[in-house]
């Protein structure tokens, strides 16, 4: 069990996402950075999809009343374990009775805590997502608050050790990203120079970004008569234009209907990257295809494939394997470094 | 037939977009193909999103290639399959609404607008079913079509910060209800005590898009009985189902 001490800035439960309700009206929500949330629960020791704790920006003060095994990876917010630093990008066993205090994150913006087990709070329409507009998902629909109790669930499927992840596999966040856009569906609605002007110029990340969509500021992007359409779906990436010009990233907890003219989507492979980037970050647009982003997808898949054996291999390395003869009975003994 | 586009949403969906303008017929065409997609190949889509005029297919890229898929739909498309495999009937899901005072500040206001009076605002307004072209804004947001442009209002000037749950308002020529609090500049002219989305329900959406929304007008006192049965969770809505060639297609 944790205790929440205090939450931070923005703190929720959140897991792969909420599908197959979007025709309802029920956005998607789910962990931002999708690879810190996946390699965070990949050395936690639990199945894919379990639900982790998502913070922004200033972390959280817990509260551990029993032993168990936590990960953390995306930015860096500096956790001390009973105020010994903690390592970013690695699984540690905690005693209970510890404190882990985060602080701000200096680069990057989102934190994901995996708790081996993973967070066990009631699934709602198939997800633990914190969804806070509709009030549904994490605890009670809403971020964490101060004196939150969080029980760990059944999302174990590895034995966690301590392990941290090699830094090949850890992203640098950049103040300056490069996000590839596939275009359409309304990449029609904008002029040519409209369509030059939002590949060839940098647009800064505005104070209007949260988990809902980034807005961005830069030279205006112009349509040719009109911004509005008749309302269609949105995703997550997607680019919605409104009249004024400027661009407006969808983000996981989108709306899952929009009225403005979408110029492209930014491909799946590079949200994670704009999910850590911050209000006066800087952003280039390139265009890219399905068929690149297929590609990327499969680099994408590979990285993980690796992730994964990196920890797998790792687990072997402190594990040896005996036979034992006793009584002429033949003993298979497997011994772990703990 | 209308030439029928199929458009790129990033890398996991595509939207087959049927036309650019409201109308039923357009949107029956896009919950056609939902529901032939839904039968014929549900391996081959994550979720369906359906709007006013496209259906929108998320699918997973890793799984199913894009090519495949636009031939899947092309076929669709191509054939006359019409409703033959498609459900053929349609729900007329009835909600209660209590009318004018606290529960509709603007009512008086779209009555003036109008030059109708109060009752015959509600009249109107009850007296046929309405389209739910879509769902989206917030869960349970029904798009609706069909209102009459007789009771039409402009919305507010300075939208409101916050809308109970159940309003139920117009905004120009569209009406609808909100299924949970949320910001907004519609006219309020009643309120329902139906939950439209209740997630812990074991039917946690009343309806669906392609369904048609039936406003009935009750009191006060019947009001406080729906909301004492929605909020025992034995309220049970009215519901009609007709022929798809029934008269309010």
């Amino acid at each position: 069990m944790i205790r929440v001490v205090s939450p931070g800035l923005l703190t929720t439960i959140q897991d792969e996402g909420r599908y197959g309700f979007q025709a309802y009206g029920v956005p998607v929500a789910g962990a931002m950075d999708k690879y810190a949330y996946r390699v965070a629960n990949m050395l936690a020791g639990n199945n894919p999809g379990a639900a982790v704790i998502e913070m922004t920006v200033a972390g959280a003060h817990l509260f551990f009343e029993a032993d168990m095994f936590v990960a953390v990876c995306g930015a860096d917010m500096h956790g001390k374990l009973n105020e010994r630093p903690l390592t970013n990008w690695s699984c540690c066993k905690v005693s209970a009775g510890s404190e882990l205090i985060f602080g701000y994150a200096d680069s990057g913006c989102r934190t994901y805590l995996a708790i081996h087990g993973g967070i066990d709070v009631p699934v709602v329409l198939g997800s633990r997502s914190t969804y806070t507009r509709a009030e549904i998902g994490g605890v009670a629909g809403r971020a964490l608050k101060s004196g939150d109790i969080l029980q760990y669930g059944n999302d174990g499927c590895e034995r966690p050790q301590e392990i941290a992840l090699e830094a090949q596999f850890i992203p640098t966040y950049t103040s300056d990203i490069l996000l590839r856009v596939i275009l359409g569906p309304q990449a029609e609605y904008f002029t040519d120079s409209g369509i030059q002007t939002f590949f060839s110029n940098k647009y800064t990340v505005s104070l209007e970004a949260d988990r809902m969509g980034y807005r961005l500021d830069g030279p205006p992007i112009t349509h040719k008569k009109q911004a509005d359409i008749i309302s269609d779906a949105l995703c997550c990436g997607a680019i919605q234009v409104p009249g004024h010009g400027s661009p407006i990233i969808m983000m996981t907890d989108t709306a899952t209907t929009g009225g403005y003219a979408k110029i492209g989507t930014v491909i799946g492979p590079d949200i994670p990257a704009l999910a850590q980037s911050r209000p006066g970050q800087q952003v280039n647009f390139q265009q890219c295809t399905s068929e690149i982003c297929d590609s990327v997808l499969q680099e994408q898949c590979k990285v993980l494939q690796k992730v994964e054996s990196f920890i797998t291999n790792t687990f072997k390395a402190k594990t040896k394997n005996f036979i034992i003869k006793i009584d002429k009975k033949v003993y298979n003994v497997k011994v772990e470094e703990v | 037939m209308q030439q029928v586009r199929i458009l790129q949403l990033g890398e996991s969906a595509l939207i087959v977009e049927f036309g650019n303008i409201i109308s039923s017929e357009v949107n029956r065409k896009v919950h056609r193909l939902a529901a032939i997609l839904q039968q014929q190949a549900p391996q081959s889509f994550v979720e369906l999103v359906p709007t006013y005029r496209s259906l929108c297919i998320y699918f997973n890229p890793t799984e199913t290639a894009r090519a495949d898929l636009e031939i899947i739909v092309q076929g669709i498309l191509n054939s006359d399959t019409e409703y033959d495999c498609v459900d053929k009937t349609r729900r007329i899901v009835h909600i209660p609404v209590c009318y004018g005072g606290d529960f509709g500040p603007d009512l008086e206001f779209v009555a003036n607008y109008n030059n109708k009076t109060v009752q015959e605002v509600i009249d109107i307004h009850t007296s046929q079913p309405y389209l739910i072209y879509m769902l989206g804004f917030t869960p349970g947001f029904p798009y609706l079509g069909g209102m009459a442009d007789e009771i039409a209002t402009p919305r507010l000037k300075i939208p409101r910060t916050k809308i109970p749950a159940g309003s139920v308002g117009i905004a120009g020529n569209q009406t609808g209800f909100y299924p949970i609090d949320s910001p907004g500049g519609w006219r309020l002219i009643g309120r329902t005590a139906v939950k439209a989305f209740n997630p812990t329900a074991v039917d946690p959406f009343l309806f669906a898009a392609g369904d048609y929304l039936q406003f009935d007008s009750i009191n006060l006192a019947e009001y406080q009985q729906v909301e004492y049965q929605v909020a025992k969770g034995t309220f049970v809505p009215k519901v009609e189902v007709i022929d798809h060639r029934g008269e309010y297609l």
